[in-house]
């Protein structure tokens, strides 16, 4: 008898999907002028999947379906949450910049949205097939949002060079899926774990190569140095908005599925020590890459690569403690790097595209507002005390010497001081620098403001009182192992 | 019937030219072209696999591999359409408005 599919663990994936085709069936019916009905929609959408995301914190009985190929387990559930957080943040911070550069683009929620429930599909797969079929469902919808503004010639090479070397990394990633099967017979992650327990003999070479290329894909989804190449040009060339969305979302699921494979399972082989090395590498190198940046996207892109290695150090510390660190780190850098963006995207809002950081100069004076809220999220990034940023980061390097990784906390912490210079020179030039040009005024947007404002607010709460958030992510990694 | 190896060989041997060719052609229509050789060595590996382990699971993720090839070849031929309107040019050596 064939086991009952078990609808409910999926209704949160289900709720965004039907809502994306929703925004792709009313995107037909809607004049140019009136497509920001379709961003109601979407944030509608996400809205009832992150309440459904929370009821099923309190799911019954068994949270396995699909015949164990997905899992609504509080890990899942918990980075559900950071990506239902994530699109309704990026959605806000895209509703003006959508209408103003490319109103007729409806289907520009619809792709957003697509990508959300590849995300979702990531964080609860327990099956390795089901983690490429969530990484490219996630993936495909971010190439065509990187070249959707047609209008600039940035954003379709940004897609050329996104679509090229994404493909050949899912290329990686399956052929490393397609060993590991042949070396057990299965790709569920929970029956190889049960083979291995029972003591069933494996080819310890198509397990180890399989592994590699697993995590190769994955790394280069993340943008782990040396698979980060794609990361800066990227960022700077696809629209802002859609910058903000990838920075965050896609990040996180490929941390979720490495942890998924590597971290919460019984690892099969010890890859601690790779892991290692790609810590120290990542934070250094996109740390060493961010100071000489002047396009302040681009900097911001090397400043995401070298959070991926802070990423990394909790995933190297392992077991629950790394887990729980790693996941708070998340949620943390979700909010404050939409946040940072959503100020770009405010600066942006003008005739020109204000995107070096020299041009904000005087910003400071002129937009009391925007300048000081800007000077919060850079302090979060570097990890200020009081801001939101520093408890995630101490929660990292706490837990890298709790577990004897002494030399990387050392290192973690040195390239935190280091990323503090180039996050202080974008807040420099907003204070200290005098405009070369007349400051014209920034149109402000609700939407928008909504977007800073929640970020806002959610940094200096989590800086200040980080307990109940703390607890939810240490809740999320207990009940995995 | 052949040993499993053969095909395992065969495929690694594919999927090492995909590579090759990724990394070494210009050509922004003939590293698309390695990268579907990639997937197909995948698709000969789970075949191979799912025969000598008598498992058919590895010859359904053949058709989900096929399904996300389609829709890779959609976007991807369209993205380089959009490039070489601009470019008139397919090289991804041309297109370096930002650095690699």
């Amino acid at each position: 008898m064939m086991p009952p599919i078990n609808w409910p663990v999926i209704y949160p994936e289900l709720a965004i999907c039907i809502t994306a085709f929703i925004v792709l069936i009313v995107d037909l019916f809607l004049p140019g002028r009136h497509k920001w009905v379709l961003s109601l929609i979407s944030i509608f959408g996400v809205l009832v999947a992150l309440q459904i995301v929370f009821m099923n914190f309190g799911l019954k009985g068994d949270t396995k379906a699909f015949f164990g190929m997905v899992v609504s387990d509080a890990t899942g559930l918990y980075f559900k949450t950071i990506f239902c957080i994530g699109t309704l943040l990026a959605i806000f911070v895209s509703i003006t910049y959508q209408r103003r550069e490319f109103p007729e683009v409806g289907e520009f929620y619809t792709l957003m949205l697509l990508s959300t429930f590849g995300m979702m599909i990531m964080a609860s797969a327990l099956d390795l097939i089901t983690i490429f079929l969530g990484l490219e469902m996630m993936s495909i919808p971010l190439y065509v949002l990187a070249g959707i503004y047609r209008g600039r010639y940035r954003s379709r090479e940004a897609a050329l060079k996104y679509f090229l070397l994404g493909a050949f990394a899912s290329g990686f990633l399956l052929y490393g899926i397609a060993l590991i099967y042949g070396a057990f017979g299965t790709t569920n992650i929970t029956r190889i774990v049960e083979l291995i327990a029972d003591g069933k003999p494996y080819s310890p070479f198509f397990v180890g190569v399989g592994s590699v290329l697993v995590l190769i894909g994955l790394a280069f989804k993340a943008g782990v140095v040396p698979f980060h190449m794609w990361i800066p040009d990227v960022y700077e060339g696809a629209p802002a908005p859609v910058t903000a969305f990838m920075s965050a979302g896609p990040k996180a699921a490929a941390i979720v599925a490495i942890l998924r494979i590597f971290v919460i399972t019984t690892p099969v082989i010890d890859l601690t020590w790779v892991f290692w090395v790609l810590a120290v590498v990542t934070m250094t190198w996109g740390n060493i890459l961010a100071i000489n940046q002047n396009n302040i996207k681009r900097m911001l892109a090397y400043s995401s690569i070298a959070h991926v290695g802070y990423l990394l150090v909790a995933i190297t510390v392992g077991g629950e403690e790394g887990v729980s660190s790693a996941a708070f780190y998340l949620l943390v850098y979700t909010i404050m790097n939409i946040g940072a963006f959503a100020i770009v995207v405010l600066f942006a809002e003008r005739e020109e595209f204000y995107e070096n950081i020299s041009d904000y100069a005087g910003f400071g004076s002129r937009f009391p507002f925007a300048a000081i809220t800007m000077t919060i999220f850079m302090a979060s990034l570097g990890g200020i005390p009081g801001t939101a940023g520093f408890v995630g980061k101490f929660m990292i390097f706490s837990g890298a010497i709790n577990h004897g990784f002494y030399w990387l906390a050392v290192i973690g912490v040195l390239n935190s001081l280091v990323s503090i210079y180039y996050y202080l020179r974008v807040v420099v030039a907003m204070y200290m620098r005098q405009p070369q040009t007349r400051l014209v005024d920034i149109a402000i947007s609700p939407s928008l403001m909504i977007a800073i404002i929640i970020t806002l607010l959610l940094v200096i709460q989590i800086g200040i009182f980080p307990d109940n958030w703390l607890s939810l992510a240490k809740q999320a990694a207990s009940l995995a192992f | 019937m052949a040993p499993l190896s053969y095909y395992l060989i065969l495929s690694a041997m594919l999927f090492t030219i995909g590579v090759w060719g990724v990394l070494r052609n210009r050509n922004a229509l003939i590293i698309f072209m390695s990268i579907e050789l990639m997937l197909n060595a995948v698709n000969i590996t789970l075949m191979a696999f799912s025969s000598f382990l008598k498992d058919f699971s590895g010859q359904v993720f053949v058709f989900l591999v096929m399904a996300i090839a389609a829709a890779e070849v959609a976007v991807g031929l369209a993205i380089i359409v959009s490039i070489f309107r601009v470019k008139e040019s397919i090289n991804v050596d041309d297109v370096n408005l930002m650095k690699w």
